[in-house]
């Protein structure tokens, strides 16, 4: 479908432009033939599910994938796009998903960094640099120390960077990739009223997001993408969050989860004073206690990197923990070996698929028995059973509506939803007793999370606790009967879900307990 | 963290080190003299190795061919100065010969995007190969080897003169090129692109700094520094080529630049106390002190390391991309 015509208010051409963009990855169709115009002093919001296309479009915007066919405009002129130079030479910036800031260089090295204010001959001049990225900040509201290490900033910071570096190469054309995704709610609010103000200074912004909330908020128009295609272009002013909803799925869907009233029984997990260091030796867990119960579900609510992962790793595990104790049906499991543990009756659904969850490389049906191939039926005197595992997995593709041409496939060629399928039907096929869920829909489609979502639902009807750890506040807010927020290794809130809402949440997640 | 409080540890062995050396002058001057010079001679093919490492690994490349850059680079500038005569030309071939050296192993590692371990091994077991298929045994060099420049009245100063001042060519251009090299890496453009390169090509190349042609460039200066390492060896230490002369100094020179914290500075105080233990116990066994266990002196210099890597050293952290090729797409 085409994009009609973008009213800008004067006759300028528009600012960015795409035109007939296809791009393939060996025979996947990322993008095909997708038009979009964006006008000068424009918020325009790209809208659509994982994998719709929407990252590779504005790769090839900035210079970073090649598109196989059709070019890109910048004020009307086709531009030759060959790599991220050739974008900021167009004054392009972007905002990635992933930040490329180098986490050991300060703030204003990284934002110089390939546009270095000299001394002559190649000398750096970093007071200056230092001077000029204070002065921007202000500018635009966007203050940040320009001499601390950018590893040393909290996200919201480490984001404030990336656009500060967009700005000093004095970009008028700002894409941000999912900007909003690591943010807390009043973080998310700030970033909107800077991209009001950017946009007010004329600056064209291209702004990607699968939440509608902030679409309708900000943008003065949205393009949906779907599969690869842009499904079509419209206004805030002429649809709301279900329309919207519809364009990026194709159908109508269910926005919330059904789940009935839980009865919770007995406390199955309870962590005490629980103390653990990262990766960096730095407390990450500091002093955490939590009770989750049979028949309910505990969501963690809290912006990534305030020790959800290493809360996580001490518990299944995978990591040594200071002090404190955890306690799984009364007995201490602190100090046991993942296997152990996982033979306890601990069902893992890991952060990272890809690196904790499966093993890439070997058949989805090794996978499938990855935490109980060495036992009977499935290994008898040290001998894998490769029919007892064979069946296994057969039965597993089938319950679990895993969608794979054959068990002997290997993981890795699996989409992410399925990728997920594989790792659910492993952990909660054989009885757990406590499954703890990390970041369980993350980059997976409509469809898979809603798969997961009811298994989820469904252990905990039938008796099991469940720790829900998620960044997504609507996650959490859709499944929880129980929520805790954590902020820098606390739980700094506990309470029933009803008790809590949106608004308090991230006050918590953006300043713990001072700021309610 | 201040500076102070962050390198106590080193600044508490080198206050050590200086007492005792002070120390032993008072008795015996003309050994600690001779232990003190040794000390850089043995240090300087260490610390060029080391500069090399900290060029490769701060771009993201480990390089462990550098023992095969040395040997090769000592053999070719052997050969070049003893035909030719001129030890000059000598030593341009070896670095000349350490930088095309460098520029093969940026070709498998960077271009073909192999294995950076074995393309460095490849390195290494061509250079033993092909020196020794072309060594002749009875080369000499005619002019003899580099010669000592004293530094005019600062020679004659007692102990620090012999020691600093009266010196050969490259030891005193490898004592220049530490605090040069460190100014480059934290000081200049090309140092922050390269830091940012070692820790985060990704993010290097979307500010529009090419990963690949700094890579390229560090891995040929690299090669050159190694190269001037293994011509120190023929030229300046020994006069001479030998079959594997490079001994595992290359290897070393790896210790070395991480006990340095990938840091000239650093690695250079890490290659004088590598330098220092050889010196003492070259001297003890010179002297025939402690005769009667001459395997227990032997054992000094690796004592040292072991002690300066468990107690002093913690954790160091390399560079975050080293090893991985880097590919855009």
């Amino acid at each position: 479908m085409d994009d009609p015509i973008t009213q800008s208010p004067t006759n300028d051409p528009p600012a960015l432009e795409a035109v007939g963009i296809c791009k393939r990855f060996d025979t996947v169709v990322a993008n095909q033939d997708v038009n979009l115009r964006i006008g000068k002093g424009q918020i325009h919001a790209l809208l659509g599910e994982n994998g719709a296309g929407k990252s590779t479009l504005v790769n090839i915007l900035f210079g970073l994938y090649r598109a196989d066919e059709g070019e890109v405009r910048v004020n009307g002129r086709p531009v030759r796009m060959n790599s991220p130079h050739d974008a900021i030479d167009h004054h392009i910036g972007m905002v990635h998903q992933h930040f490329q800031l180098v986490p050991v260089l300060t703030v204003a090295e990284n934002i110089v960094l390939g546009h270095e204010p000299t001394r002559g001959r190649g000398l750096l001049d970093l007071d200056r640099a230092a001077t000029e990225v204070s002065e921007l900040g202000k500018r635009f509201g966007l203050e940040v120390d320009p001499r601390a290490t950018v590893e040393d900033l909290p996200v919201g910071m480490q984001q404030r960077v990336e656009i500060l570096r967009a700005l000093y190469r004095k970009a008028d054309i700002l894409i941000l990739d999912e900007p909003t995704a690591v943010l807390t709610p009043q973080e998310t609010d700030h970033l909107l009223e800077v991209l009001r103000g950017l946009a007010a200074e004329g600056v064209a912004i291209v702004f990607i997001t699968h939440k509608l909330r902030e679409v309708l908020a900000v943008a003065d128009r949205v393009t949906v993408m779907r599969g690869g295609r842009v499904v079509g272009t419209t206004t805030p002013a002429e649809t709301d969050q279900a329309g919207l909803a519809e364009m990026m799925v194709g159908r109508s869907v269910v926005l919330r989860v059904a789940k009935t009233e839980a009865r919770p029984e007995a406390g199955v997990l309870e962590i005490r004073d629980l103390h653990v260091r990262d990766v960096r030796d730095r407390p990450a867990v500091d002093g955490l206690s939590l009770v989750v119960r049979s028949g309910e579900i505990f969501g963690i609510a809290g912006v990534d990197g305030n020790g959800q992962r290493e809360l996580v790793e001490a518990m299944t595990g995978l990591r040594m923990s200071d002090s404190g104790s955890i306690l799984l049906d009364g007995s201490d499991i602190t100090g046991r070996t993942p296997r152990q543990i996982s033979q306890l009756g601990v069902a893992h659904i890991p952060e990272d698929r890809e690196k904790h969850g499966l093993i890439g490389p070997h058949s989805i049906a090794d996978n499938l028995v990855l935490n109980r191939y060495f036992r009977a039926p499935y290994a008898r005197r040290g001998l894998r059973q490769l029919d007892a595992i064979d069946n296994e997995a057969e039965r597993l593709v089938a319950d679990y509506d895993i969608r794979t041409e054959s068990i002997g496939a290997t993981a890795r060629s699996l989409s992410g939803g399925n990728k997920q399928k594989v790792i659910t039907a492993r952990e909660l096929s054989h009885g757990a007793r406590l499954l703890v869920a990390s970041q369980p829909t993350r980059g997976i489609d409509v469809g898979s999370i809603e798969f997961v979502h009811q298994q989820i639902v469904g252990q905990r009807d039938i008796g099991v606790a469940v720790l829900l750890i998620s960044a997504e506040l609507d996650e959490i807010l859709s499944l929880s009967d129980r929520i805790g927020v954590i902020f820098k290794g606390r739980l700094v809130a506990i309470a029933d879900a009803g008790d809590l809402d949106r608004a308090t949440i991230g006050r918590l997640m953006g300043a713990g307990a001072d700021a309610a | 963290m201040s500076t102070l409080t962050r390198y106590r540890w080193w600044f508490v062995t080198a206050a050590f080190l200086v007492a005792f050396t002070l120390f032993t002058a008072e008795f015996q001057q003309p050994q600690t003299t001779a232990v003190l010079a040794a000390t850089l001679r043995q240090s300087t093919p260490l610390v060029l190795g080391a500069l090399c490492g900290i060029l490769c690994e701060r771009s993201g490349v480990i390089n462990i061919g550098i023992e095969g850059q040395m040997l090769m680079s000592a053999f070719a500038g052997f050969v070049v100065a003893s035909s030719t005569g001129d030890l000059l030309l000598g030593v341009a071939a070896g670095i000349g010969c350490g930088m095309l050296m460098g520029a093969f192993l940026a070709f498998l590692s960077v271009s073909l995007r192999g294995d950076q371990i074995i393309a460095g091994t490849v390195l290494n077991i061509a250079a033993i190969g092909l020196t020794s298929f072309f060594f002749q045994q009875g080369r000499s060099l005619p002019s003899g080897k580099t010669s000592i420049i004293k530094i005019g009245p600062l020679a004659d100063l007692p102990v620090v003169g012999r020691v600093l001042f009266s010196n050969r060519p490259l030891t005193y251009l490898t004592m220049l090129l530490v605090p040069v090299l460190w100014y480059t890496l934290f000081r200049t453009t090309w140092g922050l692109r390269t830091r940012a390169v070692g820790e985060h090509p990704s993010a290097a190349e979307t500010v529009g700094v090419s990963v690949v042609r700094i890579r390229y460039l560090n891995l040929i200066l690299g090669g050159g520094l190694a190269g001037m390492g293994g011509a120190y060896l023929s030229l300046e230490a020994v006069g001479s080529f030998e079959r594997m002369m490079t001994n595992g100094k290359g290897f070393v020179a790896l210790a070395v630049m991480i006990f340095g914290r990938w840091n000239p500075v650093g690695a250079w105080g890490a290659a004088l106390l590598f330098g220092y233990a050889n010196a003492v116990q070259t001297q003890f066994q010179f002297r025939g002190w402690l005769a009667d266990d001459p395997q227990f002196i032997g054992m000094m210099p690796f004592i040292v390391t072991i002690v300066v890597v468990a107690g002093f050293v913690g954790r160091a952290r390399p560079p975050a991309s080293i090893g991985q090729p880097y590919s855009r797409e």
